[in-house]
């Protein structure tokens, strides 16, 4: 079977494999573009989780198992914890440099 | 053919608010086009019969998640223009790291279809694991059944979690009027009353 047939059959495990591709590439290039604001990489991180929530759950209905769906859920409940953390350091950052800015977060630079 | 349509729409929509993450100028829009993004997902994944993490999603995510990154984008009083006057600087080596991720996912996943010869179209639906056919009843069989003690750690994670950004935030004002009960349980009698002697007056 031709691989480019299938763009206009049924929707099938590539597809959602190439959309969470796509997803996370627009976040690695999030990350890049946005050197300036610490928000906007966290937002990016989010991104990137989503892109690996949607193999996850990708190959779960393909495999007829769940598992990958309990993954998934625990993925979240890591990501939920991590941008609490993240944006009360944010926080904090913000109230001792009145600057979120990444070129000026060098204090550790050796 | 119906799946498809909204596959292809929703996938649209889904890259359009990434890209609007990462391009548009403004934080709040961004955390907004975030926002858009989950919904979407949260289509998509009800597309593929995850029921339960579509709605997960938009609960946690767009509910609680979105509301702080807005909450906090608020709070911050963040000079925009500042923060943006640096965008192309980095943007070609950014494109390129894009455009090749994309490159060998698509090679991988489509042109190869991971090496393997099965059917890479999604099995019809059948009824899972004994139940009625209801992936919350499936996934929360599994998650008490199979997966306790990680479920349990997933709890402890939150808790420290709340612990962190408590412990992170709390700062003490100069000024502020507190109490300190072990000082105040540790106080003496000597430390609060001093008896004085005065002399006596003398009478007229």
């Amino acid at each position: 079977m031709s691989s480019l047939a299938t763009i206009g059959g049924p929707v099938g495990l590539p597809h959602f494999l190439v959309l969470a591709g796509i997803l996370f590439a627009i976040a690695v290039a999030g990350i890049f573009l946005n050197r300036k604001n610490v928000i906007l990489i966290l937002m990016c991180i989010e991104l990137m989780l989503l892109a690996v929530n949607f193999n996850f759950v990708a190959f779960s209905r393909w495999l007829g198992d769940l598992d990958g769906q309990v993954f998934v859920f625990f993925i979240l409940t890591v990501a939920a914890a991590e941008s609490a953390i993240g944006l009360a350091i944010l926080v904090v950052l913000f109230r001792e440099r009145k600057s979120i800015n990444v070129e000026n977060l060098d204090t550790m630079r050796g | 053919m119906l799946i498809t349509i909204l596959f292809y729409t929703f996938a649209a929509v889904l890259v359009g608010a990434a890209l609007g993450v990462v391009l548009s100028r403004n934080t709040v829009h961004s955390a907004l086009f975030l926002v858009l993004a989950f919904f979407t997902s949260a289509a998509l994944w009800l597309l593929l019969e995850a029921e339960f993490l579509g709605i997960v999603l938009v609960l946690v995510y767009v509910g609680a998640v979105m509301v702080l990154f807005l909450f906090v984008v608020m709070m911050l009083d963040i000079n925009v223009a500042q923060l943006r006057e640096g965008l192309t600087r980095y943007a070609p080596l950014g494109a390129l790291v894009a455009l090749m991720v994309i490159v060998q996912i698509v090679y991988v996943t489509w042109v190869r279809r991971l090496g393997l010869t099965a059917d890479m179209a999604f099995p019809s639906a059948e009824p899972l694991r004994g139940t009625q056919g209801s992936n919350t009843e499936a996934l929360g069989a599994l998650l008490y059944d199979d997966y306790v003690l990680p479920f349990q750690l997933a709890a402890v994670v939150l808790l420290v979690a709340i612990v962190a950004a408590i412990v992170l935030t709390m700062r003490s004002r100069p000024g502020l009027k507190q109490q300190d009960v072990a000082k105040q349980v540790a106080v003496r009698k000597e430390d609060r009353v001093r008896l004085v002697k005065l002399p006596a007056e003398k009478g007229p």
